[in-house]
């Protein structure tokens, strides 16, 4: 059974959000994060950064799987991956069982 | 939240040597981990195993004869080891040689019960998160094929 939660985008995501390691990234997240799909002229509102660099920034975290673009009529509108969001916070919860369950394989190895 | 590392303690009752061999001898390191190997452990050395059933819990993955390419960093008997891969690797038809790896490290200190071990693996920042998801869905897909089989164990269709 496939475990899938809401992910909420509040405190506990940032650390994965600071893996991208940009805050005008990070920014953008925050922005899509309200949900729903925003254009470029949209995510740009209110910002000194252009829209040259927001739709660099977008194309770098589409190809982190981070975000999705989608022809709109004339414009592109970008929306967050939020499933493959929550599957990336559960990542290190699995490799941390993983690790459970091979050292109990060795404390056996050895004990035994 | 750390979202870098992990890290293990386990106290192991087992002499310090016989626990540093079941790490620093690839054939026993396998035997438990679940992997073959067929070159030793020695600094510098990259080598590739292949997922294969632990004697411990033969029916441990869905995933036997994978590949999984290590490079074996530091080697101090009876201390440390440690080692880099790539986490979760698992997809045959992906070269994942160019992605950054994890280092895992193994250290051991002996105590009057045993040996403490600890294991710490660092370096998941750098991993895309495109691949933390691809790690998660096939372990569950994993996690399925493992409950039908437990099924089919149970209550053999005749």
């Amino acid at each position: 059974m496939r475990r899938r939660n809401k992910p909420a985008f509040a405190a506990g995501t940032a650390p994965l959000f600071a893996a991208l390691g940009d805050g005008t990234r990070q920014r953008l997240v925050a922005r899509l994060g309200g949900g729903g799909a925003l254009s470029i002229t949209r995510l740009t509102e209110g910002t000194d950064v252009t829209r040259q660099a927001v739709t660099k920034h977008l194309r770098v975290m589409e190809d982190a799987g981070l975000v999705r673009g989608t022809r709109q009529g004339r414009e592109i509108v970008w929306q967050l991956e939020q499933q493959r969001l929550a599957d990336a916070r559960h990542y290190l919860d699995l490799i941390s069982r993983q690790w459970d369950d091979a050292l109990a394989r060795l404390a056996k190895h050895v004990e035994g | 939240m750390n979202t870098d590392s992990i890290q293990k303690k386990v106290v192991l009752r087992a002499p310090l040597e016989k626990v540093w061999r079941a790490l620093s001898d690839s054939k026993e390191y396998g035997a438990w981990f679940g992997m073959k190997f067929d070159a030793p452990f020695v600094p510098g050395a990259h080598l590739r195993g292949f997922l294969a059933p632990s004697v411990i819990d033969p029916q441990q993955h869905p995933y036997i004869g994978t590949p999984i390419d290590i490079t074996i960093e530091e080697v101090k008997p009876m201390t440390k080891l440690s080692m880099r891969w790539h986490p979760f690797a698992l997809d045959p038809k992906v070269d994942y040689s160019a992605e950054p790896t994890t280092l895992v490290v193994y250290t051991l200190e002996p105590m009057k019960e045993g040996v403490a071990l600890t294991v710490t693996e660092s370096g998941f920042d750098s991993i895309p998160l495109k691949r933390r998801a691809e790690a998660f869905e096939a372990h569950d897909e994993g996690w399925t094929e493992q409950v039908r089989r437990v099924g089919e164990y149970l209550a053999p269709s005749k």
